[in-house]
């Protein structure tokens, strides 16, 4: 394989590995919050142990969004050198900004928070998360205006060779990102609610004390109504989205439905195999208009297919080939799609059965348990759907992926680092993993984490 | 009045010296960790010390990579696409010190927290080290081509002159640690600690005069002076000293305000030396990368200053204050969370 090649890998493995954790940080920080104010409004201490322990899994989970966003940062420049050289004038402002408005927002609230549970004042110390919480949120806010920017260019001109800002204000207005920071922000709420429903449904599953039934009951209703929202939001966000993508990147909208020629009107493909390299159907299943009416809302109206636009395209950019992998961008549609549809479907039952107050049945418990998966798969292929959708643009339009890569790292190197990232990554996965369950299964009590025999044992926290 | 380019300069100095004044007592403690916490406890309260603020501190290496790629994309591009294979050793040293702060104590296991204890060390002694080898390579030059590409291999940057640099800011980070410790702490860790400083300190002043001495031998830092840095590299030396006087006289919160400002004015002596260069070209001298040919447009310029100057003093001011909230030293009473 050539550097170019596994560029790609070890940026599309390194980005979808950082958005396992991002999800989670960004939908369960409200959660905590919420339970934290619950107990500082009320004072019952069954919300300060509920505070804590969801807030014992977010923080499991935020260290490892932390440690793999810091190589996001520098990922740019060791890879995508051209790239960086290209766009740095516009691109990296969001990104400094990111880091000095967010991430110092985020990171020194939380470690008031982590060690001021007895050092602030009880208001104070409150505080200190719904900061953590609009850092975050802020946060993905400025890495996605980041990101239009690839998908729709704004605020620049062409000039000295490079995409140069002559409009900030319009970069951070990018219409683009008022569609995609909704959807991700709403399906990170939903990887939240799924997760913590999940997680709750497991221990109503078995025989507990007045108090765990009492709290997860409580976190079952929260993770309910909280999943069935925030699906409701991403689906609506998404068909909004879909349309705004149909005027800014058809060759993606036509690839995620292997449309290979226009039609009007046009049909949604349930079930295609295609032939990509001749570009046709071996077998497809369609229902008739529903495309159209997805990108109109009405059932009749033109959608241009993959084999027009390459020719548009051509003549618009020169020789070349414009269709994004069609494979790729088909099935991570579906995907999540399909998982979307789960989520809706899920969340209908965990919300009619919580009205019902009967929500104790082992079959919606254990699709609950499962159900933790949807949201992860909606999030990962959603990303690898938009972006590889978007080749072979790195920015649309501007640049070519093949264009942006290093020429002075060879593919020995990226070897080297890809592998290196694989290893540390699938270890760290499993360490992870296993801290979440441990933590997720010990429920309210607090765990001793005195060490075995310690002759100098800590005194138990004051404020357990 | 200083141009827009020079200023962008200067706001990314200062994020260095946050950094590094920062984050440095937090690799000096973390190389520490294992020598001076005999008990897992001991261990515990050890990181205690800094558990509240090293992920805040590490913020200001993103800003200031965030700032690099703003204002400066083609020193961001050349830098970290030209020492790729070393920033992939640093990230990885980072990623797992910052799971292994969160995990260590997570579980009871003695096999585990030994396990995250030295990923701990590693990933504080790694970048404690490779930042030096890579200031000292910056200034010293490294094989850029005409067209701002980086074309020398790893082993170029382990050249004697950037190994001096990796020796000083190791050890004076771990000096800068061992004091931050024995402020932090109390006893026996604390009277650890001053062994410690006194073990690394005079090593870290020899380092650091080596590296002064490299730096007149080798590099054309005092035959070009880019500014005139005048008393500041003798300030970076004489504080040093000053450090060891204090450490002997048991002034402990003066010797740290003496490495805070070691470490702040070696940071600053080196960037003047670069000035107004950002990466030294050794094949041509024409090919050195600058604050002018390397820099984003006086309009992003003017864009991210404004928000800068007004962001800069807040997150001063709450980092500050957190320093004031947990300023007193962690005590066997201190509820561990870590
Ligand atoms: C939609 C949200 C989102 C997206 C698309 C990304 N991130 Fe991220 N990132 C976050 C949302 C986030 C967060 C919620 O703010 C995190 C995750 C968990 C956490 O600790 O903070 C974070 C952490 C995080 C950190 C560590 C911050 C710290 O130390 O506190 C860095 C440096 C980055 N990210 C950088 C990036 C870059 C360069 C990305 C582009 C490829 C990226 N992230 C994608
Ligand atoms: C966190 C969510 C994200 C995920 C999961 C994700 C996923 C991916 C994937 C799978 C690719 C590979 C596409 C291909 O090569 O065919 C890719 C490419 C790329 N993405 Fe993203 N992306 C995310 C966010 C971002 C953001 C926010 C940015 C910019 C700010 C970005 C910048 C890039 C760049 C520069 C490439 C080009 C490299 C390449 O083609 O592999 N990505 N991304
Ligand atoms: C079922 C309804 C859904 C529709 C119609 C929909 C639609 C879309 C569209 C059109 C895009 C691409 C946007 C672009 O590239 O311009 C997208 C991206 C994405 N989707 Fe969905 N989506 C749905 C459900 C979900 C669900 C359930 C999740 C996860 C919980 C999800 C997560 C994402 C993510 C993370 C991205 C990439 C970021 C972005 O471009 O916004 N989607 N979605």
């Amino acid at each position: 394989m050539d550097a170019l090649t596994l560029a790609r890998w070890q940026f599309g493995v390194t980005t979808v590995y950082h958005f396992f954790f991002v999800p989670l940080t960004i939908g369960l920080i409200w959660v905590v919050a919420l339970l934290h104010t619950a107990w500082v409004v009320t004072d019952r201490p069954i919300y300060k142990k509920m505070t804590k322990f969801w807030g014992k899994l977010f923080l499991i989970n935020f260290a490892m969004g932390i440690v793999t966003g810091i190589v996001q940062e520098f990922q740019f420049g060791m890879n995508w050198s051209e790239y960086s050289r290209f766009v740095g004038d516009v691109f990296g402002a969001p990104l400094a900004i990111e880091a000095l408005v967010a991430f110092f927002l985020e990171s020194t609230f939380l470690g008031l928070w982590i060690f001021g549970w007895d050092k602030l004042p009880k208001k104070v110390h409150l505080a200190t998360i719904w900061m953590v919480a609009i850092g975050s949120n802020l946060s993905a806010y400025w890495i996605l205006v980041a990101n239009s920017f690839m998908q729709q260019p704004m605020g620049y001109v062409l000039r000295n060779g490079r995409a140069e800002m002559n409009d900030f204000l319009a970069l951070i207005t990018n219409p683009h990102v008022f569609v995609q920071f909704p959807h991700v922000i709403t399906g990170a709420m939903a990887t939240a609610a799924f997760f913590i429903m999940g997680i709750s449904a497991w221990h109503l599953r078995k025989p507990a004390d007045e108090e765990h039934l009492e709290a997860f009951s409580l976190s079952f209703r929260i993770g309910a109504v909280y999943a069935l929202v925030s699906t409701l939001a991403v689906m609506t966000v998404g068909h909004t989205q879909a349309q705004y993508m149909m005027r800014v990147q058809p060759m993606k909208m036509a690839a995620a439905e292997a449309l290979w020629d226009t039609e009007n009107p046009a049909a949604m493909s349930l079930f295609t195999w295609g032939d990509e390299r001749e570009r046709r159907d071996v077998f497809a299943v369609k229902v008739p208009g529903l495309l159209s009416f997805l990108a109109y809302n009405r059932f009749d109206g033109e959608v241009r297919g993959i084999n027009d636009l390459q020719e548009a395209y051509v003549e618009q950019y020169g020789p070349g080939d414009y269709v994004p992998p069609v494979k790729w961008t088909y099935w991570t549609f579906r995907l999540m799609v399909g998982a979307g549809m789960l989520m809706l479907a899920l969340g209908l039952w965990a919300v009619v059965a919580v009205v019902r107050e009967r929500f104790g049945h082992p079959w919606l418990l254990t699709a609950a348990l499962w159900g933790i998966a949807l949201p992860y798969i909606g999030n990962s292929t959603g990303w690898i759907f938009t972006e590889i959708g978007r080749q072979p643009w790195i920015v649309f339009g501007l640049q070519r992926t093949a264009d942006a890569v290093s020429p002075t790292v060879s593919a020995g190197m990226v070897l080297t680092s890809l592998i290196g990232f694989a290893v540390i990554y699938g270890a760290l996965m499993a360490a992870d993993v296993y801290l979440l369950m441990k933590f997720a299964r010990a429920g309210l009590a607090v765990p001793d984490l005195t060490a075995a025999g310690d002759p100098d044992a800590a005194p138990a926290p004051a404020h357990a | 009045m200083m141009d827009l380019n020079t200023l962008w300069f200067v706001l990314i100095v200062v994020l260095f010296i946050g950094f590094f004044v920062l984050e440095g007592f937090d690799y000096g403690v973390g190389i520490l960790l294992p020598f001076l916490g005999r008990t897992d406890t001991e261990r515990r309260r050890i990181i205690h010390t800094i558990g509240p603020v090293w992920d805040g501190n590490e913020v200001w290496i993103i800003t200031a990579g965030g700032a690099m790629f703003a204002a400066f994309p083609h020193w961001y591009a050349t830098l970290f696409s030209g020492f790729y294979l070393a920033l992939f050793l640093l990230l990885a040293a980072l990623i797992v010190r910052g799971v292994a702060f969160e995990f260590r104590s997570k579980d009871r296991h003695p096999t585990w927290r030994a396990t995250w204890d030295w990923m701990i060390f590693v990933g504080s002694a790694v970048p404690a080290l490779l930042w030096g080898v890579a200031l000292g390579n910056l200034l010293r030059g490294v094989p850029i081509d005409a067209d701002m590409h980086y074309v020398g291999g790893f082993f170029d940057l382990l050249n004697p002159y950037a190994l001096i640099c990796g020796v000083a800011s190791f050890t004076a980070f771990t000096t800068h640690g061992a004091i931050f410790l024995n402020l932090k702490s109390t006893d026996p860790i604390r009277t650890r600690a001053l062994r410690a400083t006194r073990t690394v300190g005079p090593l870290a002043t020899a380092a650091v005069l080596a590296f002064a001495a490299a730096t007149y031998a080798w590099t054309d830092a005092f035959a070009r002076l880019g500014v005139n840095p005048g008393l500041v590299p003798m300030t970076a030396v004489g504080s040093m000293l000053a450090a060891g006087v204090f450490v002997h006289r048991a002034r402990l919160g003066w010797a740290f305000a003496m490495t805070c400002l070691a470490i702040a004015t070696s940071t600053i002596t080196i960037f003047m030396a670069l000035y107004p260069r950002v990466m030294v070209s050794s094949l041509n001298a024409d090919w050195s990368l600058t604050i002018y040919n390397a820099s984003s447009t006086p309009y992003t310029l003017t864009i991210m200053s404004v928000i800068a100057l007004i962001f800069v003093p807040i997150v001063l001011l709450y980092q500050g204050w957190t320093y004031w909230v947990f300023r007193h030293r962690v005590t066997a009473d201190t509820p561990l969370e870590y």
